[in-house]
């Protein structure tokens, strides 16, 4: 990193959290500090890497010289106290942009924070900015953004991964402490995967989707995005929690500690490995850094099991069904009526309507619109929705099997590492790289993602690990097991 | 050959509550426009709803009195369609699991007992109205999203009426149970409750229904009876000429007294209806449905059959006390303060309704002015014999205008009734003196002239002297 100016900012850039944290509530650093570090990263990578739709650097510097002042004042401050923190662009920020990467919401600047900002502030943290992503979040590799591709910081031929591609290379490139993703079908997990990084989907339900636009509501749920597991439990004590603005939210979510029983390991413990997700399509060396994963797993006392998940075949084709028939619907209101793109060849309030959403979406999001709007349609109803809504209970059945069985269950995050920019040009190509993910969103349960090696191109590999509904406690505690066992979350992109 | 109409009605009714279905925006009638609205209930990008439990409490309510089954564990639906003023191009409602099915209601029809029966009651959010500004030229409409999200109820009745006059009975009866429920305020000219009546005609006997017409834009009772009695004699002389009738909607004009076809329904549109992501289940428990039918109001209906008996009040006093709950409520404890049901009923019909009607105001309004304990006490007045009638109504629009209670205004005005034989016989002996004609009329015959000495004596005593005290005193003197 001796290419970076401020070599010594630079480190700072790429330290977990939670130690950053500590050592600004100790005065060692200042937020001011940190933050013009991970700013000066920003301004020098950006152009490679376009993981940003916008940030705002005095805001940011003012906002940490804010939390500075109530440290040096003695106030009492929050988990995430001076840390720059960057949130995807499809959750509401009041009075700054949110995109979703999308010409149709280009200036649309909310009225609200959405819950999980507002607690993001609570807990002091600084916001730098807003991340890029496929646009409303409809894609695997952040190429569908109306802003420009975001670069995989490991190799920026290839993509990061998506829909949260902007939030893990930020995050992996030192742009940002860490970051918050949304993961409807491996939106957070598949990106964390390629970028290097950690990534958890939180079982649905447990963290509020107020304020998040939604893309598939059923299955959409927020997550952190971060450096080590140790911040993705921080993390997780910010945002999770009963919300009474999202109704789907669970009202028995009370606090609880999610970085207390980190240090359980896995003694004992029965880990699930589902040979559904070791078909044909797996990359080799993906399949061989998953094995030793699990074989390290086992030297620390967890016991293998082999089990079957019968009903992942039909994965991909359930969640494309559900996920587009919610997005057909949700994505009715962007309409040039009440705010956001309006056209200005509208004659009259139909043409207004169509030329309006002709102009504003990109063509993956008209895609899935045309696909969901013929699921749920008269006739086909039956066919389809109520089909795949059948399916999904087959898949929280298969899961409440495995359950009976193994305390977790582990998997590739995905079959491939990151794969070239403009490389899959197929939709249906590009839906296949969710095959690993999507199971977790259909049945609801929670998933993380840790860095478990590399590829001989020295791009990272995934390893998935799923557990039972509100298990997120014992799902970070087998991570931190294997992450305290090894390296891989501590090398660092070459990215100029 | 005969032919027989067939007529369902649709209601849609506001229901009371202070703030909307899925946000907390408030829900008055004639706010500026685009005032009582949030993120939430514009469909803003990420906002989410989150139901109003007052409102599930009310739509159960009225399930429950029209005798529905009631679907315990159910979920809203989306309906998908584009419209300028809904705002979020959905709208959340019910579509395949109704709050509650197969219902009914009895109507009395000439003493008849009539059956109605409900296809289904459901709970869904209003939709913003479209404003056509004034003058020409305009290319643009304008959107006003106050009623965006109110709470609305629908009732859906199955075509069990072929009168007017079955029809009338339905929604007088409905709007009074909604009345009696503090549902709904049932204000047709504000919209909070609207009917929709589907007519169809057949020859009488036939085995299956014409085809039917939905009657829109009745905006009173009066006018759906019209549009409705138009719509019959409409497909009746189609059918006589011999053509056939077409499955249509229709909008009403109230003032030319005609309909004319909105659109042919060729097919039901596509909704694309699928269970709202955004809300959990609703689980509607043992506990919430017992409260709820414990809770219900006895209606007009049965509570005028009770005043007979129990009060022994005249078929007409009790219909016209019953037509309005908290008049009947105001009766009861007026009945209960005074002893005397009959003189609570013939004050509440004469003066009270005499005031309300004067001043505009509505019971509750007259109750805080004039509580019923405070009115007891005046009728007690005038039964002890303390104050004469016309005294007493002379008191009483005192109390209405001040708030005072009866026996300070009776006291302050000197107003109290001379019954004193002693005090009243000097009175008698100069109004006697001072009318020898009068008496001399009476002595040969004319009995009719002692009204007209009562009438000098009460005009002596400025009406306080006691009537049968005179009465009295008169007849001894003129022997």
């Amino acid at each position: 990193m001796s290419d970076v100016p401020d070599a010594g900012g630079s480190e700072m850039c790429f330290m977990p959290g939670h130690q950053l944290k500590d050592r600004i509530v100790a005065r060692e650093i200042t937020s001011r500090q940190l933050t013009e570090a991970v700013l000066g990263r920003i301004e020098l990578l950006e152009p490679g890497l376009n993981a940003y739709v916008s940030f705002n650097r005095d805001a940011a510097l003012a906002r940490a010289d804010e939390i500075d002042r109530k440290i040096s004042t003695g106030e009492p401050t929050g988990a995430l106290a001076g840390l720059p923190v960057a949130v995807k662009d499809n959750m509401c920020t009041k009075g700054t942009a949110t995109t979703c990467a999308s010409r149709i919401l280009e200036s649309f600047i909310p009225p609200y924070d959405a819950t999980v900002v507002e607690r993001l502030l609570a807990a002091d943290a600084v916001i730098v900015g807003k991340t890029n992503m496929d646009e409303f979040a409809m894609g695997s590799s952040t190429e569908n953004s109306a802003f420009g591709v975001t670069h995989n910081p490991w190799d920026l031929d290839c993509i990061p991964g998506g829909s949260s591609g902007g939030s893990a290379a930020a995050v992996a490139s030192g742009e940002a402490t860490s970051a918050l993703g949304s993961d409807t079908g491996g939106s957070i997990r598949q990106p964390a995967a390629f970028c290097g990084v950690v990534g958890l989907k939180p079982t649905y339900g447990r963290v509020s989707r107020y304020g998040l636009v939604a893309y598939g509501s059923s299955l959409d749920p927020i997550g952190p995005i971060t450096r080590a597991v140790r911040d993705c439990a921080v993390m997780m004590n910010v945002i999770a929690g009963h919300d009474p603005l999202d109704s789907t939210s669970y009202p028995k979510d009370i606090f609880a500690d999610y970085t207390a029983e980190l240090d359980a390991g896995v003694d004992g413990l029965k880990i699930g490995i589902p040979k559904e997700y070791f078909s044909e399509g797996l990359d080799p060396e993906i399949a061989g850094a998953i094995d030793q994963a699990t074989r390290l797993y086992e030297r620390l006392g967890a016991r293998l099991v082999d089990i079957s998940l019968p009903h992942t075949p039909y994965a991909i084709a359930a969640y494309y069904i559900i996920a587009t028939a919610e997005a057909s619907s949700n994505l009715a209101r962007y309409d040039g009526v009440h705010y956001g793109h309006r056209s200005d060849k509208g004659d009259d309030i139909i043409s207004l309507y169509s030329r309006s959403r002709s102009e504003g979406f990109g063509d993956e999001v008209k895609r899935r619109i045309v696909l969901g709007t013929f699921a749920l349609s008269t006739g086909y109803y039956d066919a389809y929705y109520m089909k795949a809504s059948k399916v999904r209970e087959l898949f929280r059945r298969d899961f409440r099997t495995a359950w009976e069985q193994v305390d977790c269950v582990v998997s590739p995050a995905a079959p491939t590492a990151a794969f070239r920019i403009g490389e899959k040009t197929d939709p249906l190509q590009m839906y296949l790289s969710d095959i690993y993910t999507v199971s977790a969103n259909l049945a609801g349960i929670p998933g993380i993602t840790i860095p478990a090696g590399f590829t001989s191109r020295g791009l990272p590999i995934g390893l998935q690990i799923m557990a039972k509904p509100f298990d997120e406690r014992r799902l970070l505690s087998i991570a931190y097991a294997f992450e305290r066992e090894t390296d891989h979350h501590l090398r660092r992109p070459e990215a100029k | 050959m005969k032919y027989l109409p067939t007529i369902g009605l649709e209601v849609h009714a506001h229901l009371a509550t202070k703030s909307k279905m899925f946000c907390g925006c408030k829900t008055d009638f004639g706010a500026e426009p685009n005032v009582q609205t949030c993120p939430v209930c514009i469909g803003m990008p990420g906002t989410l709803p989150v139901p109003n439990e007052l409102a599930i409490d009310y739509a159960i309510r009225v399930a429950v009195a029209l005798n529905c089954n009631i679907t315990q564990v159910t979920y809203f639906d989306r309906k998908n369609y584009y419209y300028p003023d809904l705002p979020k191009n959905y709208q959340i409602s019910q579509s395949h699991n109704n709050l509650g099915d197969d219902g009914w209601i009895d109507i009395d029809i000439d003493g008849e007992t009539m059956r109605i029966n409900i296809d289904n009651v459901h709970l869904e959010e209003d939709a913003g109205k479209r404003v056509h500004s004034e003058g020409s030229g305009t290319r643009y409409s304008e959107v006003d999203l106050n009623r965006t999200g109110t709470p609305l109820l629908e009732v859906v009745t199955k075509p069990d009426m072929h009168t007017l006059e079955q029809v009338d009975a339905f929604m007088n009866d409905f709007r009074s149970m909604l009345l009696y429920m503090g549902v709904c305020d049932c204000k047709m000219q504000e919209g909070s409750l609207r009917f929709e009546a589907s007519v169809s005609v057949a020859p009488e006997g036939a085995s299956e229904l014409g085809p039917r017409c939905e009657l829109k834009n009745l905006n009173s009772m009066k006018s759906v009876l019209k549009a409705a009695e138009y719509e019959i004699g409409r497909q009746t002389s189609v059918l006589k000429n011999g053509g056939q009738n077409k499955q249509e909607t229709r909008l009403w004009d109230d003032e030319r007294g005609v309909s004319a076809r909105m659109r042919r329904k060729e097919g039901s549109a596509d909704y694309r209806y699928f269970p709202e992501p955004d809300l959990i289940l609703l689980n509607i428990s043992d506990e919430r449905l017992a409260r709820i039918r414990d809770e219900l109001p006895e209606f007009a209906g049965r509570r005028s059959k009770r005043f007979q008996t129990e009060y022994g009040l005249p078929a007409y006093d009790a219909g016209v006390l019953v037509a309005d709950a908290a008049t009947a409520d105001y009766f009861e404890r007026l009945a209960a303060q005074t002893n005397d049901p009959k003189a609570a009923s013939n004050w509440i019909m004469t003066e009270i309704m005499r005031e309300m009607k004067d001043r505009k105001i509505e019971i509750e309004e007259f109750s805080g002015k004039v509580p019923a304990h405070r009115l007891g006490a005046l009728i007690k007045e005038q039964k002890s014999g303390t104050i004469s009638h016309n005294i007493a109504k002379e008191v009483f629009a005192e109390m209405v205008e001040t708030g005072e209670d009866a026996p300070a205004i009776i006291e302050r005005k000197g107003l109290r009734q001379i019954s004193d034989t002693g005090e009243l016989d000097a009175v008698v002996e100069k109004v006697l003196a001072e009318n020898p004609s009068a008496v001399d009329d009476f002595k040969s015959g004319k009995k009719q002239a002692v009204g007209f000495l009562v009438g000098q004596i009460m005009r002596e005593t400025k009406g306080k002297a006691n009537p049968k005290v005179v009465n009295k005193l008169l007849a001894e003197k003129l022997g």
